[in-house]
Formats: C-alpha cells, sequence, structure tokens
C-alpha cells in the first residue's frame, strides 16, 4: 500500500476521512494512488466504505477530512457537474421520461453541443455497447441488461477520462453478468479509460480489474493485483474473503525463515509460512485454499507435518469435487480436487491423512 | 405459423379439442366440449358473485346518498308541473290564445282559470304556484295571492240565489245526496275523522254526471280537497265556484228534462233556473279585472302560458343571465346579471388557488420526500394538522388574522410597513377567500405531489448531475418531469375541491369572494328556488366534467399519479 502518492497518479486519495455524524468513522485514513488507465476494483462487504469512497470521488459526498485529487488537482470544492466524471449507477439511473437517445444526448446538451455533432456521438456510443437500434425506446421497454448497456453508454458518451460504476451488475441473472463483466473490461481497455468500480462480488473483482482495493471496516485491507490477492492474502479478512479458505486458530511454536510451526489450539502441529504474524507465542490464523490440500502422502515434502482427517461428505461439482472433512476437531474443512480420469473419489467415513506445502499455508494475524 | 404447424404431431393427446379448435378456426373448446369462453364464465361466476356481495353495501349506498341525488337534482333542474298541475283546465284553454296577439285572453280563458285558480285557492297552491312564477314575472305573486281571495266571490250571488228558494239547497248533505252514489253519501255521512282516517272517496250518481257534467267535476275537485284536509264532504260547505258552474249548467239546460231531476234538497230546478237567470252576473273576465286590472296584461298570461310544459329550460337560462320571456330567451336586466360573473369569478379564483397550492405545496412535498424519515414524520404531521382541525374553526381564525384591525395588519402597522390609515383589506373580498382557500386545500396538493416524489429514485439527480447538468437543470429537467404526475393529480383534487367550495367564501368572501356554490346554497336554503339551484348545481358538474376532458386531452389522465 503506498502510504504517499506519486505526483503523476491519475486519482489520488490523500489521507481521506469520512463520517456522517461526527462520532463515527466510515472511512479511516484512505489512501490511494491510481494511474491513468486503470481498472481499479473497490471490494467490500456492505458498510465497508466502499461506496462512500465512490462517492466522494463522485463529488455526491464531501470528504470529512484529507484531500481527493484528479489529475493532480484537488476536487474537494468542485461540484459534482464540473468534474467530468462518468458515473454508473446500481439500479441504472436511466431518465425514464426520456427515450434512450433523449437519455445519451442529455450529458451533450448540457455542454451545449450542436445536435449533428450530438447525434454522431449517441450513434457511436450505441454501436459501442450494441444497442444501436434501440435509441427510440423508453427505458421501462428495455430489459435490465438493455439498460444497463445505456447506461454505461451514456456514462461513456461525453468522453470522460474517469468512469465511476456502482455495482452495475448487481441487479441482473449470472449468465447476463458474465457477458456484461467481459464486454465492460474490454471497452475500458480499448477506450483507455480509468475506471473505479465498486462490488461485493469477488468473482467479479478478479476477472475484471487490473488492481482490486479491498475495503473493510472503512480501511483498505490489501490493494492489489487479483492473482496476488488470491495467492498471496496479507492478512487473515482478505484471505476470508477472496475465494474459499480453510482457517485454523493456533499458536506459533518456532520460526525458521520461510517457514513456521504453529500448534493448532487442539494440540495438532502444523507447517506454515510466516507472512502476518508477530513472534514465538503469539496467536496466529493459519489459512489455506482447498485446491492446496494434498492427500497424496506421495506428493508431501520429506519430514512434513500431517493431519488425520475422517471424510463426512463427498459433493460432485461437476469440473471439480468437493469434499468435506473433520480436521483437528472443525468439522468444516473442506478440499477441492479436479475431476480428471485418475482422480480418487473419498468414500465418507474413510480416514485419510492430509497435508499441504509449507508455502501453501499461511499464518496470518489473529 | 404454417412451419410451426407442420411440425406439430398430431395424436390421441388431452389437448386434442384444443388443437382441433385452432384448426377449425372456431372457438377454443374444453377438454368436455363446451366451448372455453362459456366453461370459463361458469368458472369465474361464483368468484363474481362474491366479489359482487363485498361490494353491495358500498354500491347500494352510493345509489341511495349520491347517484340518487344527483338525478333528483338532474331531474329538478328541468321539472316544472307545478302550472300545469295546478291550472290544468288554464293551460289547455290558453292553447288557442297567442301572446304575440296583444289581446286579452278570451272568457273561456277566464273561466278555465276561475275554475283552477278557485281550487287551488283552496287547496293553498295558488301562492306556491305564484313564487314560481314570479322567478319569472316579478309580481306575479301577489296577483296571485290578492286573485285567490277574490276568486271566492265567483258564486256567491247565485248562492245566494238558491238559498232564497230552499234554506237546505246550499248545504253540504243536500249536495252530497245531490252529487254522490246513495252509498257514498251514506258512508261520508257515518265517517268519522277521529276513527277512520281520511273519508271515502267522492262517487257521483250517473244522473247527476248526465244532467250536470262539469259540476259534477268541480265537486269532484271540492270533495277530494275537502277529503285531503282530513274533513268531509258531509261537513265543508261546497266551494262557491261549484254552485257558479252549476248556475251555468243550469241555464244551458233544457227545462223540460230539468222539471224530471230533483234538485239539492228538493230543490225546484227549473224555479232555480229562473231565479239565476233573472240575476245579473258578470261575465268571469270582468269578475277578475274587477279583482286586479294585471289580468288585463297579456305579459301575465304569456308568462303562464310560456312556463305550461311540463319541463322547461327556464333554469338553465336563468343560470346563465337569461330569461325566457313570452316573446322569446332574453338577457335579463344588466343590474340582474350574476350567474356568468359568479361562474367565471369561481373558475379564476379555483385557478388562483390551484396555482397558489402548487408553489407554496411543491418545495414541502420535496422536503417531505427527501428529509431523513423522523424528520420528514414530523413535518408530515404539521402538514396533516389541519385536517384535525375543524374547516370552521381554520376559517375563522383566518378572520382574526386578516380583518383590517387584524393580526396581520397590525403587525405591518407596527413594522412599519403600512400606515395606520391604509391598513390592506384582506378579507371580506376575493383575497380573503384565496388566502384561507389555499391553506385550507393545500393539504390535498401536498400529499399526491409527496407519495409521487417518494417513488422518484434520488439516484436520477446523481446520475444528471454526474452528466455534467447543474443543480437547476438536474432539477428541471429530470426531476421536475418526474413530478408532473403529482402535480396533476393534485391540481385536479384542488381544483375540483375549490370549485364547488361553501363555507370558506361564504365566511371571508364577503361579496367579491363568494362562489357559484353559495349562491346555490341560498337558493336551496333561503329564496327556495331548488330548480334555479339544481341547474346552478347541475352546469357546476358539467363544467367540472368539461374541465377533466379537456385535462385528459392536454395532459392525459395516464399522467395523474396518487402514489407509487
Amino acid at each position: 500500500m503506498a502510504e504517499t502518492t506519486n505526483g503523476d497518479a491519475f486519482v489520488a486519495f490523500e489521507r481521506v476521512q469520512k463520517s456522517y455524524d461526527g462520532e463515527t468513522l466510515v472511512v479511516k485514513d484512505l489512501n490511494l494512488a491510481m494511474p491513468k488507465g486503470e481498472f481499479l476494483t473497490m471490494l467490500g462487504p456492505s458498510g465497508s466504505g466502499k461506496t462512500t469512497c465512490l462517492m466522494m470521488l463522485a463529488g455526491f459526498e464531501t470528504a470529512t477530512h484529507g484531500e481527493i485529487k484528479l489529475a493532480g488537482k484537488p476536487i474537494n470544492n468542485i461540484p459534482p457537474h464540473k468534474r467530468g466524471i462518468g458515473m454508473v449507477f446500481q439500479n441504472y439511473a436511466l431518465f425514464p421520461h426520456m427515450t434512450v437517445a433523449e437519455n445519451l444526448a442529455f450529458p451533450l446538451e448540457v455542454r451545449g453541443m450542436g445536435k449533428s455533432a450530438r447525434e454522431e456521438k449517441i450513434k457511436n456510443a450505441l454501436d459501442m455497447v450494441q444497442m444501436g437500434s434501440f435509441g427510440g425506446r423508453r427505458p421501462a421497454q428495455l430489459s435490465g441488461g438493455q439498460q444497463q448497456r445505456i447506461a454505461l453508454a451514456r456514462a461513456l458518451v461525453f468522453e470522460p477520462e474517469l468512469v465511476l460504476m456502482d455495482e452495475p451488475l448487481g441487479a441482473l441473472d449470472k449468465q447476463l453478468r458474465e457477458t456484461l463483466q467481459f464486454e465492460i473490461t474490454n471497452l475500458a481497455h480499448e477506450l483507455g479509460i480509468t475506471v473505479v468500480y465498486v462490488t461485493h462480488d469477488q468473482t467479479e473483482a478478479l476477472t475484471m480489474s487490473d488492481r482490486v482495493a479491498v475495503f473493510d471496516d472503512g480501511r483498505i485491507q490489501q490493494l492489489a493485483a487479483p492473482d496476488v490477492l488470491y495467492e498471496a492474502p496479507e492478512n487473515s479478512f482478505v484471505a476470508q474473503f477472496i475465494g474459499e479458505n480453510n482457517t485454523f486458530e493456533g499458536t506459533v511454536k518456532e520460526i525458521r525463515g520461510e517457514t513456521c510451526i504453529v500448534e493448532l489450539d487442539g494440540g495438532e502441529v502444523i507447517d506454515a509460512k510466516p507472512v502476518n504474524v508477530g513472534g514465538v507465542g503469539e496467536r496466529t490464523k493459519v489459512s489455506i485454499r482447498p485446491e492446496r490440500v494434498e492427500y497424496n502422502k506421495d506428493r508431501l515434502q520429506e519430514g512434513a507435518h500431517t493431519l488425520k482427517a475422517e471424510v463426512l461428505e463427498f459433493i460432485y461439482m461437476g469440473d471439480i469435487f468437493r469434499t468435506r472433512l473433520r480436521v483437528a476437531g472443525r468439522d468444516d474443512f473442506v478440499i477441492k480436487t479436479r475431476n480428471a480420469p485418475d482422480q480418487v473419489r473419498l468414500e465418507p467415513g474413510s480416514q485419510i491423512e492430509i497435508g499441504w506445502l509449507p508455502e501453501d499455508c499461511r499464518a496470518l494475524d489473529a | 405459423m404454417t412451419d410451426a404447424s407442420a411440425d406439430r404431431v398430431t395424436g390421441p393427446t388431452p389437448d386434442t379439442a384444443i388443437r382441433d379448435a385452432e384448426r377449425q378456426d372456431g372457438p377454443m373448446l374444453a377438454a368436455d366440449g363446451t366451448p372455453l369462453k362459456s366453461a370459463l364464465g361458469k368458472a369465474l361466476r361464483r368468484q363474481k358473485l362474491r366479489a359482487l356481495m363485498l361490494i353491495a353495501p358500498l354500491l347500494l349506498f352510493i345509489m341511495v346518498t349520491f347517484i340518487a341525488p344527483i338525478a333528483d337534482m338532474l331531474f329538478r333542474s328541468v321539472e316544472n308541473d307545478i302550472v300545469s298541475q295546478t291550472l290544468p283546465r288554464t293551460v289547455v284553454a290558453l292553447d288557442d290564445w297567442e301572446y304575440d296577439s296583444g289581446e286579452v285572453p278570451s272568457e273561456e280563458v277566464f273561466e278555465a282559470f276561475a275554475r283552477d285558480l278557485a281550487i287551488a285557492a283552496e287547496r293553498k297552491d295558488h301562492t306556491r304556484l305564484g313564487s314560481r312564477l314570479n322567478y319569472e314575472t316579478t309580481g306575479i305573486s301577489s296577483l296571485f295571492r290578492q286573485s285567490g281571495r277574490g276568486v271566492d266571490e265567483i258564486g256567491e250571488p247565485q248562492m245566494d240565489a238558491l238559498e232564497e228558494l230552499n234554506e237546505d239547497s246550499i248545504e253540504p248533505f243536500a249536495w252530497a245526496a245531490f252529487m254522490g252514489t246513495e252509498d257514498w253519501a251514506a258512508e261520508v255521512e257515518a265517517w268519522d275523522a277521529d276513527q277512520q282516517g281520511l273519508a271515502p272517496v267522492f262517487r257521483p250518481n250517473n244522473e247527476a254526471v248526465a244532467a250536470f257534467p262539469e259540476t259534477v267535476q268541480l265537486y269532484s275537485a271540492y270533495a277530494e280537497t275537502a277529503r285531503i284536509a282530513e274533513d268531509s264532504a258531509w261537513d265543508e260547505d261546497p266551494f262557491p265556484i261549484v254552485f257558479h258552474v252549476f248556475a251555468q249548467e243550469l241555464a244551458e239546460a233544457d227545462p223540460a228534462r230539468l222539471a224530471d231531476i230533483p234538485g239539492p234538497a228538493g230543490l225546484d230546478l227549473v224555479a232555480a233556473r229562473e231565479a239565476i237567470a233573472a240575476l245579473d252576473i258578470p261575465s268571469t273576465r270582468d269578475a277578475f279585472l274587477e279583482i286586479d286590472e294585471d289580468w288585463a296584461d297579456p305579459e301575465v298570461w304569456g308568462t303562464i302560458k310560456a312556463f305550461s310544459s311540463p319541463y322547461t329550460a327556464g333554469y338553465y337560462l336563468a343560470a346563465m343571465d337569461l330569461a325566457k320571456t313570452p316573446a322569446g330567451v332574453e338577457p335579463v336586466d344588466e343590474d340582474q346579471r350574476i350567474y356568468r360573473t359568479l361562474f367565471l369569478r369561481t373558475m379564476v379564483l379555483s385557478l388562483t388557488i390551484t396555482g397558489s397550492c402548487i408553489l407554496l405545496g411543491y418545495p414541502i412535498a420535496w422536503l417531505l420526500a427527501n428529509l431523513p424519515l423522523r424528520t420528514a414524520n414530523v413535518l408530515m404531521i404539521l402538514v396533516l394538522l389541519p385536517f384535525w382541525t375543524s374547516l370552521l374553526v381554520r376559517t375563522s381564525a383566518w378572520k382574526v388574522l386578516l380583518q383590517q384591525q387584524g393580526v396581520i395588519n397590525d403587525i405591518l402597522v407596527w413594522a412599519g410597513l403600512v400606515g395606520d390609515g391604509s391598513r390592506l383589506v384582506l378579507i371580506n373580498n376575493a383575497t380573503g377567500t384565496i388566502i384561507a382557500m389555499t391553506h385550507i386545500l393545500l393539504p390535498f396538493m401536498i400529499l399526491p405531489l409527496y407519495s409521487v416524489m417518494k417513488t422518484i429514485d434520488p439516484s436520477y439527480l446523481r446520475a444528471a448531475k454526474s452528466l455534467g447538468a447543474t443543480n437547476w437543470t438536474a432539477f428541471w429537467r429530470v426531476y421536475f418531469p418526474n413530478s408532473v404526475p403529482g402535480i396533476g393529480a393534485g391540481s385536479i383534487l384542488v381544483f375540483i375541491l375549490a370549485i364547488g367550495y361553501y363555507i370558506t367564501p361564504e365566511i371571508v368572501g364577503g361579496t367579491k369572494g363568494v362562489f357559484i356554490s353559495n349562491r346555490i346554497a341560498y337558493h336551496i336554503s333561503s329564496s327556495l328556488n331548488w330548480g334555479l339551484a339544481a341547474a346552478l348545481g347541475t352546469m357546476l358538474l358539467a363544467l367540472v366534467l368539461l374541465l377533466y376532458w379537456l385535462y385528459d386531452r392536454m395532459v392525459g389522465i395516464d399522467n395523474v399519479k396518487l402514489g407509487g
């Protein structure tokens, strides 16, 4: 996380705080720097402050403290309509009394653009979202996906350099959502625009973004590229929030360079990679991804610690198998295996031993 | 469709009927072969019946308290059978007379009128008729009242002559036997008002009908009048007009036949005929001219003739400051024209009130819809507060505030904004009506506006601003068009309420600020001209419907929303 922003960041939050009631902070000391052309997603549970950040950037909320800069200039005192930021809303916010073309013409009209230039731009924008023939329709006559395409076109038609999207796909069904995720990403890269995207859907965040900022409790918990976020979460919140995770609580027994030994609360001992632990004797939460758990002893390192496990449930999910185990007194330990021809299907009730490579098991803050 | 039907597999499936129907292009059939429509109708009938039962009490209530009075009002505004019912003979006799001739009607008309008026006077109907006709031509009311008294004289000399011949011949019991059947005479003699209700209905005997048909007719009217008055023809003296007619028929009768007919109380009819012939009876026309010279005025007769049909447009004409004179439809005198002015004022003031309600209500509705819930609730209570106070109290409060010596003027004078000598006239004029009614009708504007604004997503405004619109443009181009249905609903509500408002204009309106409804109330409760009140009310109703139609044409009634 960059504590200070460099000079050529396109969007920058500097020590921004926000409070609505004067007693609690919704956003606590936010620092963020985005280069031009980046697709950044703010991801987090509801109430984590991500939408507030977006609204402050758009100008609908004012920062209680700190500075927000756009292209190097502070914009705290610039009203929303002068910021030139395109915005896509969760409920689309298409004006119901105007046709699609009129909706798209609106930002151009208020900028005093002539009629012919306007029509040209509207046509291009509609073609861009493959809605060329829908100009004469009313928003109520369109499906949710079509409305969202129009909302996108409206946010892009006046060629803003920064576009904000507030959970734009939240109301759509899964298939449509995936199609639109792909289209939005492509469009953003084609046009070279900078996008700040807010969502609480981690798959959406991982598949679309250049970088993801994980929000919790008014702070950015980790700001990193999707793969880093998934592979190397820096704290237990991020590990829990992104993807599926098995966690154990325990105490650090020993730290030896890149590995450490953790004694679980039940007395079992495991190997882990110390990522975010204090020192020997400190409490820690270890997390292991379900697909990195190994029950074939031959593939484990020499001298690796293993745990006894009982198979509780085997779920066939098509591309993968999902097996629930009882490990170290916990019933919710999950492992995932690929559906390959040689893959073993574990029988419920059978006793197995599981282990993992020390680098796949991350010892994080308690 | 052809491609699809080619692909279709036909076979013995349960929906063969449907397929058959589709193929035959005939009505869709249910599984048992009956037309689907009737099968569906049967299935829905129970449901419909139950729904009808549920709304039946309301339906009945509305029919009795709303539809029926409106129908009655519509009928009353054209109903005019008082002339033809009170003066039936006169109306027929007047058929041959033309107002344009400028002549006094013939003796026949006067004769018929004498009979009608005499009976009406006994029944006290003539004053009612006089008041009715007085709406059309002033002076008729007193003319009728005076003639009602004078018409008693007609027939008196004939009565006296008969009495001289035979003392009992003018007594009621003698006439009851002379005119009625024996049974009836016996019944009416035995009749006792305290025990039997109304007296028996008169039944004439055949000899009397054959010899004196018109006398029987008049006597019948007399007997009926006595009966209605809870009296009997056995006790009450017959009206003089009966003797007047009897004398006429005696004079025309064949003396040879008269000898065979026994008169009342054994009166010798031949002698009676001679005695009456010896009298010097003036013509009925002269008798009326003696009572009042105005009966020589064709205007009076023209008015009676003009309003002799059972239906009239007269009330509607009056409601438009026109009058149906004997010569045709003419505008009334300039100093009597009030209704057009009143209608116009009602419209203009109602529109002004609606306009000021929009101006004052819009910001409040906006606040209600956009403030935090707790604050909005408090504000909502303030908006609804007037509903919990009596209308009369609120209006009277305005009287206290707006008077020339009232609170507002005092404050203005104290603040030096207005000189003590030039205090503002804020009440008992149109200004007072506008101020008080705007206050009273404001909630009816705010509530529909609020419920529509509540449904306008706040993100519309944000979207507009993010697209580059200033606050004003965002409001005017995006928020306002979406709130128009609320303005429409509120305006219709306020305007229609205002146009028929009565109490407030009555209290604060003075003479310059009263509405047409105040005039209607006046005609209902003071002048008792219900026909005109009904006509004015009907015109008001028509006006509202017309405006509603215009509104629908211009704005579209689909554009009116009372809520989500």
